[in-house]
């Protein structure tokens, strides 16, 4: 498809010798096709999604002006123990006998938005307070799932708590501690 | 009766303007690619649903796999100054050589009485290396803290910003790790983490 050099040079005429006028066009076919290649190589090697995060703010430590009691009817305790199972019951631990579950969305969730539901209509619309201890032998991904789900549910009042001698008592007894 | 001949166009098509605009596109993504950094302990994020998009400045990512901890600050600028805030704490002079280096480091996890040597191996060599990962307890002067610090330090004092905490963790990690690290920024009342996470649908 190149362009061949089609301009004559004339005639030599009284001995002038007039060097050939060159074509000005150049084949661009091949680097057309250079470009496009790189340009293809650049798209799929270039990630374009960005990192996503899950934001986890933590109470202050230090400040304790703000503490309010929490009414422990209205507490829900949610125990990560291993094998990715947990265990949750609403009150002080021992008071009510607490339910081991898994994570899935059928599990988890639908008992957070049972639970919710109950204690709002208990107590005048007040929202349930969550709190999530995660033992020694619980994974990140647990922890990670059980804040997503209530980041689905919208519950708001949550903290992370260390977990208690009782409460490690109780995940070992259900055989969720090794 | 004398049949209608159809002029002969020429096949060579005139591609000044597509190789422009191939050039432009080229240029672009050129210039928007970012080098791959490399992942040294390959840690296998979790997923999650609601989701927010990280910051790409002003950013410091801990690494969290195999019971290790690494440390990244984005930046160039932000890890020189974060070195020499950390060699100030720690007594150790680095070179001009070093601090580049350094500005080149993605995340690492020595301690820092062996940095030098970690700054002086040629980048082979280095994904090789099994890290450590950087010391970390409850305590108010782990290593972690001080890099973390500085870092914070360091961005606050070249853009004015407060540096932003991200923890990438593996999927299958134990949370007793995770509980140090959260105690240890909790320390120097960093309350605000982002758990870098993949996307998944309800």
């Amino acid at each position: 498809m190149a362009e061949l050099d089609t301009s004559g040079g004339g005639k030599h005429k009284g001995g002038k010798v007039r060097t050939k006028k060159k074509a000005t066009r150049v084949d661009l076919t091949a680097m057309v096709d250079l470009a496009f290649l790189l340009i293809t190589f650049f798209i799929l090697t270039t990630t374009l999604n960005k990192p996503k995060a899950q934001e986890l703010i933590m109470p202050d430590k230090d400040d304790t002006h703000q503490q309010l009691p929490v009414p422990e009817t209205r507490t829900m305790t949610l125990l990560l123990g291993a094998g990715d199972r947990l265990e949750w019951f609403v009150g002080a631990p021992g008071a009510t006998p607490p339910t081991t579950i898994g994570y899935g969305k059928d599990q988890l969730r639908k008992t957070l938005v049972d639970e919710d539901a109950k204690i709002r209509a208990s107590h005048n619309g007040q929202p349930m307070i969550v709190i999530v201890s995660p033992s020694a032998q619980s994974t990140y991904k647990n922890l990670v799932a059980v804040m997503d789900e209530l980041n689905i549910v919208d519950i708001e009042s949550r903290a992370i708590v260390d977990i208690t001698p009782t409460e490690l008592g109780l995940l070992k007894r259900d055989g969720l501690f090794k | 009766m004398p049949r209608v001949k159809v002029a002969r166009k020429s096949t060579a098509i005139d591609m000044t303007a597509m190789c422009d605009v191939a050039f432009l596109l080229l240029t672009f993504f050129i210039l928007s690619a970012k080098p791959k950094t490399s992942d040294p302990l390959q840690a296998q994020i979790p997923a999650a649903t609601v989701v927010t998009v990280m910051p790409e400045a002003d950013f410091s990512t801990l690494e969290i796999a195999h019971e290790k901890v690494y440390f990244n600050v984005e930046g160039g600028d932000v890890r020189i100054k974060t070195l020499e805030i950390m060699g100030d704490k720690y007594k150790i002079s680095f070179t001009p050589e070093e601090k580049t280096e350094f500005s080149n480091l993605e995340s690492f996890g020595v301690p820092i009485t062996s940095l030098k040597s970690l700054l002086a191996m040629a980048p082979a060599d280095r994904d090789k290396l099994n890290q450590p990962g950087i010391f970390v307890d409850t305590t108010n002067n782990n290593e972690l803290y001080d890099w973390v610090h500085s870092a914070r330090l360091a961005d606050k004092y070249l853009h004015d910003k407060d540096l932003k905490i991200g923890i990438k963790g593996d999927s299958q990690e134990e949370y007793p790790i995770f509980e140090k690290v959260i105690a240890t920024l909790q320390k120097q009342h960093v309350d605000r983490f982002n758990l870098i996470t993949a996307v998944k649908t309800k």
